[in-house]
């Protein structure tokens, strides 16, 4: 048998087994195990988007929770009917031109993410202008002014009382779908030209200038794109939740992305989805450390928070013995997993 | 002759330090023309600013496309210097380590939309170099320094240029490639594209060069053929060790 059958066999097994858990998993798994099955998904759109912009083109991006809350609010905003917005708004009332506003929830989505990627290209202009860690506080910094102005804009946003309701449109279909569609367009972007272009503004800038590429209009496209990615993926997020505040886009959203990022492996896009696993499982199963527990005759009260200085114990020891990540670079593929490792070995995702 | 480049009394800052005080210069359509001078002279710099790659320069540099236009170049971007016919194959090669031989082609291709005659560029690359055809799959990173620098030359050709600037092609590279590299310069030469070059290996530069300027401390310090820098004493004194 060859290479090519056996991979198209294994990649059939692999995506009907998987379709079948789809399936099989809202019949006979509890609704806590299916949120987290959920924000696997999430957390990989949002994964792959921050990698678009971190690892393959190389812009060390802060404020990818800034744009997740644009995209949630967008979206929420739309779905909710106008009878509950008419009732939620009780500090000041809403803008009466948004009252009305309603889109069906796929519709939703897009403009959520749409909306993400216009701000994003406005803060784009003037801050990819800077490099390297400056680019991250900058980024970090609009991520916050964003998460404040929704704050304050009551009339809009319902301010920090958040907006309730929304309905749970997000199902492991939806969550999945939305997975497939952003890894397959980001495997087709990385695999054409244009993913060898942001390769080459990412390791040589002035090589990429000499062959005629706009690197700055490049930088902001990517970043765009990634913006959009942060927008779909908060805008599932509000869905799945079915409850948003502005206290849900802090900073630490931000940093659990770019840990599954960095665990997965900067550049590789199967890595980011490993790490998106990873992570969020070890997020909700490190919980029990957080409870009481009786070890012989010892008693140990639940101490919060101690989930929290476990994985970051986890990190550090990741960081020490492998600091490129699961994947480090590379893609999975069949290949590489039986060990015949042609040329996926050196993958040209490498920084 | 047809003047493609004219550079005059080109000056450059780098903060404080004056790196280009007044350089001129200019370019015959169809010459190799060759800049040499020691470390520091300003020969890198002159090139940069060409290619669009230094900002806040003096001076005029004025360019005469195939086409006959004249252009005033000054403080444009380097991707219009590309779509304009002028390619820069860069100090130090800066191939991309990560992608193959025929990826770092294609960039090079990225300034063009004709898909048919970028794939006989390509292949008029792969006749030149054959090297890099054997080699096409392979990552940039594991090629030899030779094969680097002849991927950094093809590189530059796949945009199409009409003038060809090359910035130190001999660098790190053993004598009998630096033989082989010039060979190939002449070759391009040959088949009509005008060229600029910039390089330290005085000899090899001046024995194909149909013009030549030398640059001290930032200024053109002697201009005439190749021919005649290769007799003039103060040069065959200062660069040529003999």
């Amino acid at each position: 048998m060859s290479n090519g059958t056996r991979n198209a066999i294994l990649n059939f097994l692999a995506v009907g087994g998987f379709v079948y858990f789809l399936w099989w998993a809202p019949e006979n798994l509890d609704g806590y195990k299916l949120r987290i099955i959920n924000l696997i998904a999430i957390n990989a759109i949002l994964g792959l988007s921050l990698n678009l912009v971190y690892g393959m083109t190389g812009m060390f991006s802060l404020g990818h929770a800034g744009f997740m809350a644009i995209g949630a609010y967008v979206s929420a905003l739309l779905v909710l009917t106008p009878g509950q917005k008419a009732t939620m708004w009780i500090l000041e009332p809403m803008v009466p031109w948004l009252l009305n506003l309603h889109a069906p929830f796929l519709i939703s989505l897009v403009l959520g993410g749409a909306a993400a990627a216009f701000v994003g290209c406005l803060i784009a202009l003037p801050v990819l202008r800077l490099g390297g860690d400056y680019l991250g506080i900058a980024t970090l910094g609009f991520a916050e002014v964003i998460r404040i102005l929704i704050a304050n804009l009551i009339p809009i946003t319902n301010g920090s009382l958040g907006l309730k309701g929304i309905p749970a449109h997000t199902d492991l279909w939806m969550s999945y779908g939305c997975l497939g569609a952003v890894l397959f367009f980001m495997v087709r972007l990385m695999n054409s030209n244009f993913g060898n272009v942001l390769r080459a503004v990412r390791d040589d800038e002035v090589a990429a200038k000499t062959m005629g590429i706009d690197t700055f209009k490049i930088r902001v496209l990517a970043f765009t794109i990634g913006c959009f990615g942060g927008g779909l993926g908060g805008a599932l997020l509000g869905n799945l939740l079915t409850t948003i505040d502005p206290r849900m886009f802090m900073f630490i959203q931000t940093f659990n992305i770019l840990m599954i990022v960095v665990v997965g492996g900067l550049g590789s896009m199967t890595g980011t989805i490993m790490g998106s696993v990873f992570v969020t499982t070890m997020l909700e199963w490190l919980r029990i450390t957080e409870s009481p527990m009786t070890i012989g005759s010892l008693r140990i009260p639940g101490i919060p928070g101690m989930r929290m200085l476990i994985f970051s114990l986890l990190l550090i020891a990741v960081i020490i013995f492998r600091s490129q990540g699961i994947m480090g670079t590379r893609e999975f593929s069949w290949n590489w997993f039986f060990g015949d490792w042609g040329d996926g070995r050196k993958a040209k995702g490498a920084r | 002759m047809q003047i493609v480049l004219d550079v005059q009394n080109l000056n450059i800052w780098y903060g404080g330090i004056h790196a280009v005080k007044g350089v001129s210069l200019s370019i015959e359509k169809g010459d190799i023309v060759t800049l040499i001078g020691a470390n520091g002279a300003g020969k890198s710099s002159t090139i940069r600013a060409i290619a669009g790659l230094v900002k806040g320069y003096r001076g005029t540099i004025q360019y005469t496309d195939a086409g006959g236009t004249q252009v005033q170049l000054n403080n444009r971007p380097p991707e219009d210097m590309v779509r304009m016919g002028i390619a820069l194959s860069p100090e130090g090669r800066r191939i991309l380590p990560h992608l193959t031989v025929e990826e770092n082609l294609r960039l090079g291709a990225y300034s063009r939309k004709d898909k048919a005659e970028t794939a006989s560029d390509m292949e008029y690359v792969y006749n030149l170099f054959p090297r890099l055809r054997e080699r096409r799959g392979q990552k940039g990173g594991t090629l030899s320094g030779g094969e680097q620098q002849m991927l950094a030359v093809g590189r530059a050709l796949m945009s199409r240029p009409d003038l060809l600037m090359l910035d130190e092609p001999s660098l790190g590279l053993a004598p009998k490639l630096v033989g082989e590299v010039f060979g190939i310069i002449r070759e391009i030469n040959r088949q009509g594209k005008t060229i600029l070059l910039v390089e330290q290996n005085a000899l090899a530069a001046l024995s194909i060069a149909n013009k030549a300027y030398v640059l001290e401390v930032g200024a053109t310090a002697v201009s005439g053929t190749g021919e005649e820098l290769l007799q003039d004493p103060r040069v065959r004194d200062a660069y040529l060790g003999a």
